[in-house]
């Protein structure tokens, strides 16, 4: 068995900000990766995804964006170059083609199995993916047999779909760019809608991200907020990364032919059935866009009014339909998948440490999980509102690399 | 108007501080949060039926209501009926309504919104044809339910917006409508 004092599980942008962090601390250590460096963004996500946020919003501790475009949105291949280039960047000291079986307690640390030997350590930071599980909503184990069932994970490119025609369920950033592909791409599309966060793309001249950056939102920490568990179950924003700029909302995806219903319910036979509450979750949507944007107008006109576009008129409010279905028959519509856009979620189950609670969610302060020498990273708001971005990875991983710093002298320090 | 007596604290009379409570106190005894609604009804002739209530099941025990509360349904006269009582549609269109409100009173507790009034209309839209048997692609139920809010708040219409959107989303009867439920009828031989 080898020894090191840290494992960091997982070669993404928050495992590399890690060990550039460990680094500087000399804290010696290695970093395990089941795959390559930036294994998730080349093996499992669709083609055409770019990031949500923009080039230069990607600085990560040591390293930033440097070229031509800052304001562009990475494609697929741009980001594992990028996180690429990090790694290479900050030396780090993975191993690739690495995969986790088992983390267990022992009577100095934790010992890792892995396929390529075993890690006898003090110290083990869970930097593999907040979102690497697809989350299925309990209905999808119903569904019929005859229609293909695929995740946003296995989705690859519009070939993927079988059948003329494909119910996306979830219109968060994923369900609404894939009905947006496929509509595009031909298919009649109809899309489930649940509660979504609706932002448009830019506003007043500026990007949303920028703004909202600007404003110090992403600054914002686990005790700014009055409720953090729904803070960090928040679906993403209804957002694309595009060389156009444009904003992917149910207007839009109503122009392309895209015919929205409420949330999936149920299966009935050969038909779905959808909520009667679209009208609801659009007004939602609406309303809590509007308060965001008042939120940035009054940033705006008091740091930078002459910087800006005046508030053109509000944005258009969700068109509904009429008499939204609440019935599809899956046979007659020629419905030959179902794309489920249902969210993701982290990979626990080589932890044989009991840090979860009674739901199975791990259980932690700001990234330190309640078992000695054991941290997380890259949670949704897991330390403050940008912790899930690559941006969010550098103040993170600085503070955590301090505490184990101290946890290794023996200290207790305080968190957050 | 307000029978409960808004205290010093309360803008609308709801205690929103107890309601906070028990959501803390449920989440830690999932085991308390499951509750059982329950009513009785009995025919009494003709399509005239009384509904009483007196209990529910709900932290463990059974829970007795203050006294026993009765509801009686009946149909209108252009059903040949007697008129004595709401049909049981209009029953569930004042559930919503109830529901709603309700939801709405509180959202506005806790969000510091002081109301003045709120009065709604429910309509629901039904083509007799379904429950009549004459178009088998006619639903016996609603085919729309419209409700329509005036309130009179100190707050801005956004915020009363809000408040009614997100008295929706924690709305049990809206649920109800909305979405689909298993029923099971059996009969006690």
């Amino acid at each position: 068995m080898k020894t090191v004092t840290t494992v960091i599980i997982g070669a993404g942008h928050s495992g590399l900000a890690m060990s550039h962090c460990l680094a500087q601390h000399a804290i010696e250590h290695v970093v395990l990766e089941r795959g390559k460096v930036a294994n998730t963004w080349r093996t499992e996500r669709w083609d055409s995804l770019r990031l949500l946020t923009p080039n230069w919003q990607s600085r990560l501790p040591g390293y930033e964006y440097r070229g031509p475009d800052p304001k562009g949105y990475r494609t697929l291949a741009e980001t594992v170059s990028f996180i690429d280039e990090y790694a290479q960047h900050v030396g780090a000291p993975v191993e690739e083609r690495t995969t986790v079986l088992s983390v267990k307690r022992s009577s100095n640390g934790y010992v890792v199995r892995t396929n390529r030997g075993d890690w006898q350590c003090r110290c083990v930071v869970l930097a593999n993916g907040a979102m690497t599980v697809p989350t299925l909503p309990k209905v999808a184990a119903n569904r019929p047999t005859f229609v293909k069932s695929i995740t946003v994970r296995d989705y690859k490119r519009p070939h993927d779909i079988v059948g003329a025609s494909v119910l996306v369920v979830g219109a968060s950033a994923s369900g609404a760019q894939l009905a947006e592909e496929l509509a595009q791409a031909g298919y009649n599309v109809v899309l489930s809608v649940g509660e979504h966060v609706r932002v448009p793309r830019s506003y007043r001249g500026h990007d949303i991200l920028w703004l909202m950056d600007a404003a110090g939102y992403f600054d914002h920490g686990i005790n700014d907020v009055d409720d953090l568990l729904r803070v960090r179950t928040l679906p993403s924003f209804q957002l694309v990364g595009s060389s156009s700029g444009r904003t992917v909302d149910l207007n839009r995806l109503q122009a392309l032919g895209v015919k929205i219903v409420g949330r999936l319910t149920s299966f009935r036979d050969n038909t779905a059935l959808f909520s009667g509450n679209l009208h609801n979750v659009c007004r939602l949507a609406d309303l809590k866009m509007q308060r965001l944007l008042r939120t940035l107008d009054e940033w705006i006109d008091q740091s930078m009014p002459d910087g800006s576009s005046p508030v053109a008129g509000c944005l258009q409010p969700t068109q509904v339909p009429e008499d939204p279905d609440l019935v599809l028959d899956l046979k007659a519509a020629s419905v030959g998948t179902i794309l489920w856009a249902t969210g993701m979620r982290p990979d626990y189950s080589f932890i044989d440490v009991p840090i979860f609670d009674e739901r199975g969610r791990l259980k932690h302060d700001g990234g330190v999980i309640n078992a000695p020498g054991l941290y997380t990273l890259g949670l949704p708001f897991m330390r403050r509102r940008k912790s899930s971005l690559i941006d969010g990875a550098a103040d993170d991983a600085r503070e955590l690399a301090v505490h184990m710093v101290g946890f290794l002298d023996g200290r207790r320090p305080r968190v957050a | 108007m307000n029978e409960q007596q808004p205290s010093t604290s309360q803008l609308n009379g709801v205690d929103v501080a107890a309601i906070l409570e028990a959501r803390e106190s449920l989440e830690a005894a999932p085991e308390a949060a499951n509750f059982r609604f329950a009513a009785r009804s009995r025919w009494l002739g003709g399509v005239h039926t009384r509904m009483e209530i007196d209990q529910f099941f709900g932290l463990g025990e059974i829970q007795k209501r203050s006294r026993t509360f009765t509801v009686d349904s009946d149909h209108p006269e252009v059903f040949a009926a007697a008129d004595v009582a709401p049909t049981p549609v209009e029953l569930v269109l004042a559930g919503l309504a109830g529901c709603l409100t309700a939801g709405i009173a509180s959202v506005a507790e806790n969000r510091e919104i002081e109301l003045r009034s709120v009065e709604a209309t429910v309509e629901g839209d039904m083509n007799l044809h379904g429950i009549l048997g004459i178009d088998p692609e006619v639903r016996n139920g609603f085919s729309a339910i419209r409700v329509t809010y005036d309130i009179d708040a100190e707050a801005s219409t956004e915020d009363i917006e809000a408040l009614v959107a997100q008295s929706q989303k924690r709305s049990a009867v809206f649920d109800v409508i909305t979405n689909p439920t298993n029923v099971f009828v059996t009969v006690n031989s």
